[in-house]
């Protein structure tokens, strides 16, 4: 018996597609980009504090740099002044790369419906999961990751090769 | 997100024109003997969209441009559009850590200009509420404010006492951070009789937390080196840049609008304004420290004075407060009261006011115009943020780049409170 089978014992060979062991390992590690823009963002702190603990999810790195992440989470109202930004981010993101609109501003304008709010930040990014919410509790926001895992779990290869590189 | 720009003939370097910024940064920029750097409006910690624009000299900053609007909302604008009651609603909104102030504010602009009497049971739950959004608001300044210096821990447990505070505006409201629980006229509904246990426990433990954050902070030589000395305001300074709140008293100016213009009936508590003595960093946190214990302090006589606090928890003046819930089976007045209230709304005189309170960060105040009728002809806030931001020029000057991420955590800005 070599390593790989002391370790094993009598489990044998697990046989998987290479499309499962991909997404499995993707969302295991994802790291959202340290990114906050409004009231939803003070809620996205504390769901990485002590009391909701985002990293059982293996998300609790944030990164500062768009390069370093896979995760945008837009927590917060986003301005017209702001939206060029948030797009120059997204562009930044390597492949993949994930977006979560939290709250119902950065999903649909919220209860801004004026000259200074995008409605919806779905008009500059293509959004993977909308978290409804004013601003929506940890809970809320533990869900839409959940959703989005549960998403990336059903990627298809054909899927990576039509994605904009 | 950091991206250098060096003053060169190539126009594509930059997407503005070097001219444009001729007399605001100094000479020296012009010819490429200092560079310019811009930081933000994304970057880890400028407390969320503030953008600045630096000039430096090495390290050192020659000079600081701060940028604001990138979270500018049009709350005020759309106030004009909604009955006074819905305005509530939005005020949650401008500064995001302290929404019962800006509820306050803008209940309390109405109240005057309507003659509208809170009762004294309102008033003392109001404050109960105004100084656990103090502490909601100092936890997460705190926690922040210690990560941006390297210290994690303090975060964490920061958020863990942030926590239970949030429980009990939760319970208070149904919201744990929008409340708008405190509206024109008094509060949204009484408190519930889990509240003042919960509030009972907290309070039985939360002056030892600020202890442990303290021990963590105060006395830690790391934490000393990169505050002490740093961002020093002189009195007069921070007088004339119109800075209000912790950063006004961490510069020795005792001016506390609790004392100096009592509302809500702050004259009748027994509380401390700490002062700072050289207008540092250091300083400042350390007035906000003790600012909490004095929250506690005000708190637990808050909770003494409830039992005995006479009247309702809104006022009885039903054209401007709907009925109780009870009365509308038995009274058509009461219902013809909350159909009016409900769709119309109530109309405040064509005349204007000025209020102003003291939120965690220093003076938010609401100026109020009336039209005749159920909506406001404009409101604006006055808020301290904005103060704050403008004096990062003056602050920051001198200093190295690392000590900018420190001076931004100890004036405590909220870009929300900014550019509203």
């Amino acid at each position: 018996m070599g390593v790989v089978g002391s370790k094993l014992g009598n489990l044998g060979v697990v046989t998987t597609t290479l499309e499962t062991a991909v997404n499995w390992g993707r969302t295991g590690a994802m790291w959202p980009l340290l990114f906050g823009l409004a009231c939803c963002a003070i809620e996205m702190m504390s769901t990485q504090a002590s009391n909701y603990d985002l990293s059982r999810f293996g998300m609790e790195l944030n990164r500062a740099s768009p390069r370093q992440s896979d995760l945008m989470i837009v927590a917060g109202r986003v301005t017209r002044k702001m939206a060029p930004v948030v797009r120059q981010l997204y562009d930044q993101m390597a492949s993949p790369r994930y977006v979560i609109s939290m709250g119902d501003c950065a999903s649909c304008g919220g209860v801004y419906n004026n000259y200074a709010i995008v409605q919806g930040v779905d008009e500059i990014i293509p959004v993977d999961v909308y978290v409804a919410g004013c601003p929506p509790r940890p809970e809320q926001l533990i869900h839409g990751i959940i959703t989005l895992h549960e998403k990336v779990k059903g990627e298809r290869f054909a899927d990576w090769l039509t994605e904009e590189a | 997100m950091s991206m250098m720009t060096r003053p060169t003939d190539d126009a594509t370097s930059w997407e503005g024109q070097v001219e444009e910024l001729r007399g605001l940064v100094s000479d020296r920029a012009l010819t490429g003997e200092t560079i310019l750097l811009n930081m933000g409006p994304h970057h880890p910690s400028t407390h969320g969209v503030l953008r600045v624009l630096l000039e430096l000299d090495g390290e050192e900053i020659v000079t600081c441009l701060p940028d604001v609007g990138y979270l500018h909302t049009g709350i005020e604008k759309n106030i004009e559009s909604k009955t006074y009651e819905k305005g509530v609603t939005l005020t949650d909104r401008i500064d995001y850590l302290a929404p019962m102030s800006n509820n306050t504010a803008f209940s309390m602009a109405i109240e005057k200009l309507a003659g509208l009497e809170v009762p004294e049971r309102a008033q003392v739950i109001r404050v109960i509420c105004l100084e656990l959004t103090r502490l909601n608001s100092h936890l997460v300044w705190l926690g922040t404010h210690a990560l941006d210096l390297g210290a994690m821990s303090v975060f964490l447990y920061a958020f863990r006492e942030r926590e239970v505070i949030l429980d009990m505006f939760e319970m208070l409201s149904g919201q744990r951070m929008m409340t708008s629980y405190i509206r024109p006229g008094g509060l949204w509904r009484d408190i519930v009789p889990e509240f003042l246990p919960a509030l009972e426990n907290f309070l039985s433990y939360f002056p030892r937390k600020v202890d442990d954050y303290e021990g963590l902070l105060t006395n830690n030589p790391i934490f000393i080196d990169r505050t002490q000395g740093i961002g020093v305001v002189e009195p007069e300074d921070a007088l004339a840049w119109g800075m209000s709140g912790p950063c006004l008293r961490g510069s020795g100016v005792n001016w506390d609008i609790r004392k100096a213009m009592p509302y809500m009936g702050y004259e009748q508590y027994d509380f401390d304004v700490p002062l700072g003595e050289h207008g540092d960093v250091y300083d400042r946190y350390m007035v906000r420290m003790e600012e909490m214990r004095q929250s506690v302090r005000i708190i637990q006589q808050a909770i003494k004075k409830l039992e005995k606090a006479p009247g309702g928890f809104r006022a009885d003046n039903r054209k401007f407060v709907p009925p109780p819930r009870a009365e509308l089976g038995r009274s058509m007045e009461a219902v013809i009261h909350h159909f009016k209230l409900w769709t119309e709304g109530f109309s405040l005189p064509d005349e204007e006011v000025y209020v102003g309170i003291e939120s965690p960060r220093g003076e938010i105040g609401c100026y109020l115009h009336g039209t005749g009728g159920n909506k406001p002809r404009r409101v604006r806030f006055k808020t301290p943020s904005f103060m704050h931001i403008s004096s990062l020029g003056l602050v920051s000057q001198g200093h190295m780049i690392a000590d900018l991420v420190a001076i931004i955590g100890s004036v405590d800005i909220v870009l929300g409170d900014s550019d509203r």
